[in-house]
C-alpha cells in the first residue's frame, strides 16, 4: 500500500499522509465515544441510546434534553475547544522554537493571560462586566508575549533566546500575580486562584462557546496553511534561509498565532497546564514530526485529554466539581520529567 | 565564466569589521574550496555568499545579478546552502527532510507538483539515498546522514551548492564517500560547488580552484598547484611543512613538521 495520497489538479497539488489520516479518523471516532460517555454520566445519569438520541433532538425525557443542552454539552465542547487551541498553540511553538519542551505555560503566553486576568479581577471586577474578563486575558497574552519578543530582539530572534526570556518573565509574571493575589480581597483572590488552576465549570453557548470559536476556526486553519514554513524553521534557521523562507516574518505570524490561540484558550478554560505540552508530543510520537500531520493529530488528542480530565473532576468526585487543571497538572507533570529524562543527552 | 562575485564586500560581526572591501570571482561549473585557519573568517564569507549574513557593504553577485535585489525565493532556486553540522527533527524520515528542498516553489496550492515528485526522486537516486527514504534521519550513519542533506540541497534543482565543511565530525571513510559524491556532482551535472573544507591535502585533491583565507583577506586564489606552496603553509596556517606530492593523484600533499616518533632512524 502507497503511504501517501497524492491530489493533484491544473493548479493546485497535495500530499496527503495516509497515517494522518488513519489515526485522525481513529481518534475522532474516540473522541465521539468520549463525548457520548461525558454527557451521559454526572449527578443524573442518562443510558448510551437515550443519550444518542437526544443529542439528535429526540430526547424521551425533555428534562434530558434541557441537561444535555444547556448544561452538559457546553461545558463538553468548551473543552474540547480549550483543549485543542492550547494543544495547536504547544505544537506551533515547539516547532518553530526547535524544543520540545516549549509550550505556551511554559514560555510566558499562559502567564501572561493569567495576569491579565487577575488584573482584571483586581482593579474592573466591580465595575466592569464580567464578559470583559477574557479580554483582558487575551490582552494580557498579547502584551506579555510582545514584550518578551521585544527583549529577544536582535536583529531578528532566537528560538533559545525567546524560550529563555519566555522563562524568566513567565516567573516574573507569576510573581507580580501572585502579588496580586495577596493583597486582594479575599472573594477575588478565591476566583482568581480558581482561573489560575484552570476550570470549566457552569459553561455556557452564550458567554463560553461563542466567543472562542472564531478564534479557533480561523486561527487552527491558518496555522495549517503555515505547516511548510514550520517544517522548514524546523530544520534551523540557516537552512530555512537557504531553501528561501523568509524566517523571521514567518517565525512572527507564527507567534501570532499561537498567542492568539493559547491566549483565547486561557480567557475561556482559565490557566489549564501541560495540555500544549504533552498533546504535541503524543502526535509526533503518532504520526512523526511533519507539522501537517501533528498539527490536526495535536489538536484531537489536546481536545480528547481536556474532555477527560474535565469529566473525571466532574463525575469522580461528586458532589465536588475539581478543576480539570488539576488533573491535566496531575499527569503533565510526570510527563515533563519524563521528557527531561529522555532528553538529558541532547 | 563567473558564477560568483563579490563587489567591495565587506562584512562585519557586531562593530568588528571582518573583510573589508573584498572584490574576488569564484569559477563556474568548478570545485571551489575556502581554505584557512580557524577562526579566519571562512565560514563568515561563505554565509554571506548564500545570503544568510547581510554584508556591511558592498554587494554580492550570482550569475551577475546582485543577490539581494533577488527575492529570497528566488536566490534558493538558483543557489543551495548546506550549513555546519544541520541537525534533523527526531523521527523526520530521509524523504521527508529532502522533499523541503522543494520549499522555493511551493506555495498554498501547489504543494506537491509532479515537477516535486521527480526532483525529489532524482536527489534519492544521485545520493544512492534511495533505499533509506522511509529510514528516520537520526537513525543513519553520520555518512548517510550528510548524503540526505546533501540530497536535500540537490532537491532544490540548483546549479550552485554551498557547503560549509561537509565532512566535519565524519571519519575518513564517509570524508571521501561524501567528496566523491560532490565531485561527481561536478562532473556530470556540471554544478558549481563551493565548499569550506577542514583537510588541506583533501582541498587539494577536489578543489579546480582555492581560495586560502588569512587575516581578513584572500591571501592567495587558484589552482592548489600554483599556490600550495611551503611559504603560504607558513603565512596562512603558521606551520612549517613540507610540500609533497600525493602519489595517487599528483595533486600537492603537506606534510607538516612537528614532533613524532622516526622508525627509519632508531
Amino acid at each position: 500500500m502507497k503511504k501517501f495520497i497524492t491530489v493533484r489538479g491544473p493548479f493546485y497539488s497535495f500530499l496527503m499522509s495516509r497515517k494522518v489520516l488513519m489515526v485522525s479518523m481513529l481518534l475522532f471516532f474516540v473522541m465521539l465515544a468520549a463525548i457520548v460517555l461525558s454527557v451521559g454520566m454526572g449527578s443524573v445519569r442518562i443510558g448510551v441510546m437515550d443519550t444518542i438520541s437526544a443529542l439528535f433532538g429526540q430526547a424521551k425525557d425533555s428534562s434530558h434534553q434541557v441537561i444535555i443542552f444547556n448544561l452538559r454539552l457546553p461545558r463538553i465542547v468548551v473543552a474540547m475547544l480549550v483543549g485543542a487551541a492550547l494543544a495547536v498553540s504547544g505544537a506551533i511553538l515547539q516547532g518553530m522554537i526547535r524544543n520540545p519542551l516549549a509550550s505556551p505555560d511554559i514560555i510566558g503566553i499562559s502567564g501572561g493571560a493569567t495576569l491579565g486576568a487577575v488584573i482584571y479581577f483586581y482593579f474592573f471586577a466591580e465595575t466592569a462586566s464580567i464578559h470583559m474578563l477574557p479580554i483582558g486575558a487575551v490582552l494580557g497574552a498579547f502584551i506579555s508575549t510582545f514584550v518578551i519578543y521585544l527583549m529577544a530582539w536582535k536583529k531578528g530572534v532566537s528560538p533559545l533566546k525567546l524560550v529563555l526570556i519566555g522563562i524568566g518573565m513567565n516567573a516574573a509574571f507569576t510573581s507580580i500575580t501572585y502579588m496580586l493575589l495577596i493583597s486582594a480581597p479575599f472573594v477575588l483572590a478565591q476566583k482568581s486562584l480558581t482561573f489560575m488552576t484552570g476550570s470549566i465549570y457552569g459553561t455556557s453557548w452564550q458567554n463560553d462557546v461563542l466567543p472562542l470559536l472564531p478564534w479557533v476556526l480561523i486561527l487552527m486553519p491558518a496555522a495549517m496553511l503555515y505547516a511548510r514554513h514550520v517544517n522548514v524553521q524546523e530544520l534551523g534557521d540557516d537552512v530555512a534561509a537557504g531553501v528561501g523562507s523568509s524566517v523571521q516574518k514567518h517565525r512572527l505570524v507564527l507567534l501570532i498565532l499561537a498567542v492568539g490561540l493559547a491566549g483565547a484558550a486561557v480567557a475561556i478554560g482559565g490557566a489549564i497546564a501541560f495540555i500544549g505540552l504533552m498533546a504535541p508530543h503524543i502526535a509526533r510520537r503518532l504520526v512523526g514530526p511533519a507539522f501537517g500531520g501533528v498539527l490536526p493529530v495535536s489538536a484531537l488528542i489536546g481536545a480528547l485529554l481536556l474532555l477527560l480530565a474535565d469529566f473525571i473532576g466532574r463525575t469522580m468526585f461528586t458532589p465536588l466539581d475539581i478543576p480539570a487543571g488539576v488533573f491535566t497538572a496531575i499527569i503533565g507533570a510526570p510527563f515533563f520529567v519524563y521528557l527531561l529524562y529522555r532528553h538529558r543527552k541532547s | 565564466m563567473i558564477a560568483m562575485e563579490t563587489k567591495d564586500l565587506s562584512l562585519a560581526y557586531g562593530d568588528a569589521l571582518i573583510f573589508d572591501e573584498l572584490n574576488f570571482a569564484i569559477p563556474k561549473g568548478e570545485i571551489t574550496v575556502f581554505v584557512g585557519s580557524n577562526g579566519c573568517g571562512k565560514s563568515t564569507l561563505l554565509r554571506s555568499l548564500a545570503r544568510l549574513i547581510k554584508p556591511k557593504d558592498g554587494t554580492v553577485l550570482l550569475d551577475g545579478s546582485e543577490i539581494a535585489k533577488l527575492s529570497t525565493k528566488e536566490v534558493a532556486r538558483r543557489l543551495a546552502i548546506l550549513p555546519q553540522g544541520p541537525i534533523a527533527p527526531e523521527g523526520l524520515t530521509v524523504l521527508q527532510l529532502i522533499k523541503q528542498g522543494r520549499y522555493p516553489y511551493q506555495s498554498w496550492l501547489r504543494q506537491w507538483s509532479q515537477e516535486d515528485e521527480d526532483m525529489v526522486k532524482q536527489a534519492l537516486e544521485a545520493t544512492s539515498m534511495t533505499p533509506f527514504a522511509e529510514r528516520t534521519v537520526d537513525s543513519l550513519s553520520g555518512g548517510q546522514r550528510q548524503r540526505a542533506w546533501i540530497a536535500l540541497t540537490l532537491a532544490q534543482g540548483t546549479d550552485t551548492i554551498l557547503l560549509d565543511e561537509p565532512t566535519t565530525y565524519l571519519d575518513l571513510t564517509h570524508q571521501i564517500d561524501v567528496l566523491d559524491l560532490l565531485y561527481e556532482l561536478n562532473e556530470r551535472e556540471n554544478r558549481t560547488i563551493i565548499m569550506v573544507l577542514h583537510d588541506i591535502n583533501l582541498a587539494c585533491r577536489y578543489a579546480h580552484h582555492m581560495v586560502a583565507i588569512k587575516d581578513n583577506r584572500i591571501w592567495a586564489a587558484g589552482k592548489p598547484e600554483e599556490i600550495v606552496n611551503a611559504e603560504l603553509m607558513s603565512s596562512v596556517f603558521g606551520m612549517e611543512c613540507v610540500i609533497s606530492q600525493d602519489p595517487l593523484f599528483g595533486t600537492p600533499m603537506v606534510i607538516p613538521h612537528g614532533r613524532g616518533r622516526k622508525p627509519l632512524e632508531e
